[in-house]
């Protein structure tokens, strides 16, 4: 049902740039402004909630240890996994961020009668995600073709390397194939493994089902449905020289790419796909656990009532007398 | 007590696939046995928390403040400002499902609103209906919901049904700790006076005679003074441990589970037999506290500020005694709150000036990694003697015992204290036989009855919860034979007896100094017949 809800609505965002953009000719609204707005709206957004998250302290330090702590010179450290420097926690965040390596742990459980639980090891997960955040990322760099001139090298071998199997003209980009694999491993995932298909919400499904629909326009656009490529980059090229400039003879499934591409935009400060940069800010992660080393500060501790150790003797003064145990204070006379 | 089923029947009622429809239509049902009983007044009242009656989780009327739902609320925007944690873990899950099947409470019950991820959305659905723009709009269509009496409910209900483990933490790829969720969930429902009364009465407990049972300082000298005598008996050794000492060199301070309950009395006898003999040999002063009594804080299952309120003993007696530092002893939330918390809280309000960064005074060792903490773990401690060869240990005498080791959550999860304690067990013990990968280190799994869920009351609960453990120890038990389990925390030693009998009938339980106690070797000591239990040592049974 929440995918039906989420299909809908992405089918309803492409209906509304087709009449937008193609039957009223609107092009100045599906080429200029709107892209301009989502594009302000991504940026601003999303530095508000980062600073909206660094607004908040961090009032203790809680990493998460996967590993040996740094204690006695010979018992072996995991300097990575236990961090007791910020040099280890960037290597920790960058195998994070860049590795998936926390996703790379994932096991699976099964439970046989007797009862018997075995745990093995589960990667698909891992690798789904992996394949969708790399090919994304590089299909965004090949982009960057349509915003630079002269393209620079870079961008150009990335071209070159993903369009390695010339199968004919034009070039079929491999990252192409995997990413539609990928988004469709990770849709399919949510739709039929039980308990994912349970705690899943409209606003899982609707970006990944947006990000599908953009690579799908994406690619009837290169490989089915021509458009002119060099009308496109005139446009785009325009944007980025902030003098937009409309050229003639761009077809509507562009600014059915163009729109879909907006709304992520819009929405993407606004949803779970700030994950991105939450993945940054994850105390949990962020931090190094030195805490028995070096004093952590929390800027609002404050006093709390405490029980004293007179409080205390006051009630079992006499009893701990009886017992032998030593006080302070003997029948009102300071004993120091 | 409820009605516990037996172990084949539990097992078999465990079904992982979720109900049909939607999780926020599934109607809450508070079962027998998974449940605490509500906290008794008296407790709430001796601490100042909110709201003390008494009340009954299964009426209807829980009898709230008539403004509950603005201290909920009001509560959540306070934390929300205070705690990056929450702020972000209430942002970026993308339910991913990573987490689903890494909590044993889930694992063993199969109740999908134990899922971590899941838990998690009990409060951020609450978040998004009542914070954020987008659900206060779209409300369910956004995935928010309002705060309704029944929505209270289910999490009082399933925030205690976490043991705040923190095993799904480390397989989510943000790092999105669940128990940290649970914590500010716990503070939000104390706020209005739901608790429970295995938290809230040793609180009150701790705070005004130092340890959990609300022992007094008499009594808890006469139970050592009576530990001492058994050791005595055995090794013709009488310990004299010091109380209240001024000027001793270390402050010790263990749970007072090991103090009161089996098996960890065994495990208290270790230390004695340890302090004992550094005493004799190296003229080690080590003095034990009546006051500071207890170094697990009940107060860190209720709210930080009660944690801070318990914590701040231990560095108040130190300052008092004059002790250079505080040795602690086997516990596992104790060592979450001395690790993570304590220097933070504390910070040098409470510790003052004359504490020195720990040094072993026998070996040396200067322990930099608890500079600023002045507290060192006893694991570590005792593995530097072994290490310099200060101990005489006679492993033999554990023969008998073909040990597995359990990573205690905390200090496994906490902190990383993995290999001290495998390192003094290597040295005190021949048979020494680790469970599967998955189970061990960092991805350990509780016991079931942490963060103050061992109660009687819940015991389906904790035999649920405590299923994949058991597991991992009957793997190891039909396959090397092991006979015992040893661990570093007192829950762990008071929940283990019961859920090993539960799932793997023939495994008992035993703390890491228990075996240090059986294994150290007085010179002229009387040879010994029997392990600190009494029964006999190998070789020994005939005579
Ligand atoms: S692993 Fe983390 S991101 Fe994934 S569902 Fe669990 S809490 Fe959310
Ligand atoms: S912290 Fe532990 S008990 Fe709580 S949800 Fe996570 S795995 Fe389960």
């Amino acid at each position: 049902m929440k995918a039906l809800y989420s299909l809908f609505l992405v089918f309803a965002l492409v209906v509304v740039s087709v009449l937008g953009a193609g039957a009223m000719e609107w092009h100045s609204l599906f080429g200029t402004v709107i892209p301009y707005a989502a594009f302000l709206l991504f940026v601003i957004g999303f530095c508000m909630r980062v600073v909206n998250w660094a607004k908040s302290p961090v009032p203790f330090r809680i990493p998460t240890t996967c590993g040996q702590q740094k204690s006695l010179p010979w018992i072996k450290h995991s300097k990575i996994e236990n961090p007791f420097t910020t040099s280890g926690v960037v290597v920790r965040m960058l195998l994070e961020v860049l590795c998936f390596r926390s996703l790379f742990r994932n096991t699976k459980i099964d439970l046989r009668s007797g009862p018997r639980l075995t745990f093995s090891s589960s990667k698909w997960l891992w690798l789904g995600a992996l394949a969708f955040h790399y090919s994304f990322l590089i299909i965004v760099i090949r982009h960057m073709r349509f915003f630079t001139e002269p393209v620079p090298g870079f961008i150009s071998v990335f071209d070159a390397v993903d369009g390695v199997l010339q199968l004919g003209a034009p070039t079929i980009y491999l990252t192409d194939g995997i990413f539609l694999l990928a988004i469709a491993y990770l849709f399919i995932r949510r739709l039929v493994v039980p308990h994912m298909r349970y705690i899943s919400l409209v606003a899982d499904f609707f970006p990944l089902l947006l990000i599908l629909a953009i690579g799908i326009t994406g690619i009837a656009m290169r490989y089915f449905v021509k458009t002119d490529v060099v009308a496109i980059k005139e446009l785009t090229m325009n944007l980025v020289q902030l003098h937009p400039v409309i050229p003639e003879g761009i077809g509507v499934i562009f600014y059915v790419h163009l729109f879909l591409v907006c709304t992520l935009l819009v929405y993407f400060p606004l949803s779970k796909l700030m994950h991105m940069g939450g993945v940054f800010m994850s105390p949990t992660r962020n931090m190094a656990s030195n805490n028995r080393a070096v004093r952590h500060i929390n800027p609002w501790n404050y006093p709390v009532p405490v029980h004293t150790y007179a409080e205390y003797e006051d009630e079992f003064r006499e009893r701990m007398i009886e017992s032998g145990l030593p006080v302070d204070k003997q029948e009102g006379v300071e004993n120091v | 007590m409820s009605n516990l089923p037996k172990a084949d029947e539990l097992a078999s009622k465990i079904d992982y696939m979720p109900p049909k429809g939607d999780w926020m239509d599934l109607p809450l049902e508070i079962k027998e046995g998974r449940y605490c009983y509500a906290s008794n007044p008296k407790s709430v009242e001796y601490v100042g928390l909110p709201n003390p009656r008494s009340w009954n989780p299964l009426d209807d009327d829980w009898k709230l403040p008539e403004n509950w739902q603005e201290i909920i609320l009001n509560g959540m925007r306070e934390r929300l400002d205070r705690f990056r944690t929450f702020k972000v873990f209430m942002d970026v899950c993308v339910r991913c499902g990573a987490c689903a099947d890494k909590c044993h409470f889930f694992i063993g019950s199969g109740d999908p609103r134990n899922m971590p991820v899941l838990r998690a959305e009990l409060l951020r659905s609450v978040y998004r209906g009542e914070f954020t723009k987008a659900g206060k709009i779209l409300g369910r269509f956004a995935g928010g919901r309002k705060l309704t009496l029944s929505v209270l409910k289910e999490w009082w209900y399933y925030f205690f049904q976490c043991s705040e483990c923190r095993r799904c933490s480390v397989f989510c790829p943000y790092g999105i700790d669940t128990a940290e969720i649970t914590i500010m969930g716990r503070e939000l429902l104390n706020l209005v006076g739901l608790n429970i009364d295995w938290i809230a009465t040793p609180v009150a407990n701790c705070y005004r005679t130092g340890n959990h049972l609300g022992i007094q300082p008499h009594a808890f000298k006469d139970m050592i003074d009576f530990f001492c005598e058994d050791i005595e008996e055995i090794t013709g050794i009488l310990p004299e441990p010091s109380f209240n000492e001024k000027g001793a060199d270390i402050l010790f301070i263990t749970p007072s589970g090991d103090v009161f309950a089996d098996p960890g009395t065994y495990t208290c006898m270790g230390y004695l037999i340890l302090f004992e003999y550094l005493k004799r040999e190296y003229g080690l002063k080590v003095t034990w506290s009546t006051y500071a009594s207890e170094g697990g804080n009940f107060g860190f299952f209720t709210s930080h500020e009660t944690m801070k309120r318990l914590n701040s003993k231990m560095y108040m007696e130190a300052e008092r005694l004059g002790a250079k530092w505080i040795l602690g002893g086997e516990c596992g939330h104790m060592w979450r709150v001395i690790n993570q918390y304590m220097d933070t809280m504390n910070g040098p309000e409470y510790q003052k000036s004359h504490m020195e960064t720990p040094v072993n005074p026998i070996t040396g060792t200067v322990f930099e990694h608890a500079a600023s903490t002045k507290m060192v773990h006893i694991c570590e401690f005792t593995a530097d003697l072994i290490k310099h060869g200060k101990l005489n240990l006679d492993k033999s005498r554990n023969d008998n015992i073909k040990l597995t080791y359990h990573d205690s959550c905390n200090p496994a999860r906490g902190m990383g204290l993995l290999d001290e304690p495998r390192y003094v067990i290597k040295n005190t013990c021949n048979h020494f036989y680790e469970m599967p990968e998955n189970t061990i280190r960092e991805q350990t799994f509780c016991c079931g009855g942490g963060s103050g869920l061992n109660a009687g009351e819940d015991d389906e609960l904790r035999m649920m919860g405590g299923l994949p453990r058991a597991n991992a120890v009957k793997y190891v038990h039909e396959k090397h034979g092991v006979n015992t389990l040893g661990c570093i925390c007192a829950i762990d030693r008071a929940v283990f007896p019961d859920l090993l009998d539960y799932w793997v009938p023939g495994v008992g339980v035993t703390g890491i100094h228990e075996l240090v106690g059986n294994a150290l070797v007085f010179p002229n000591e009387q040879e010994r017949e029997t392990d600190l239990r009494g029964e006999p040592l190998p070789g020994k049974e005939d005579e």
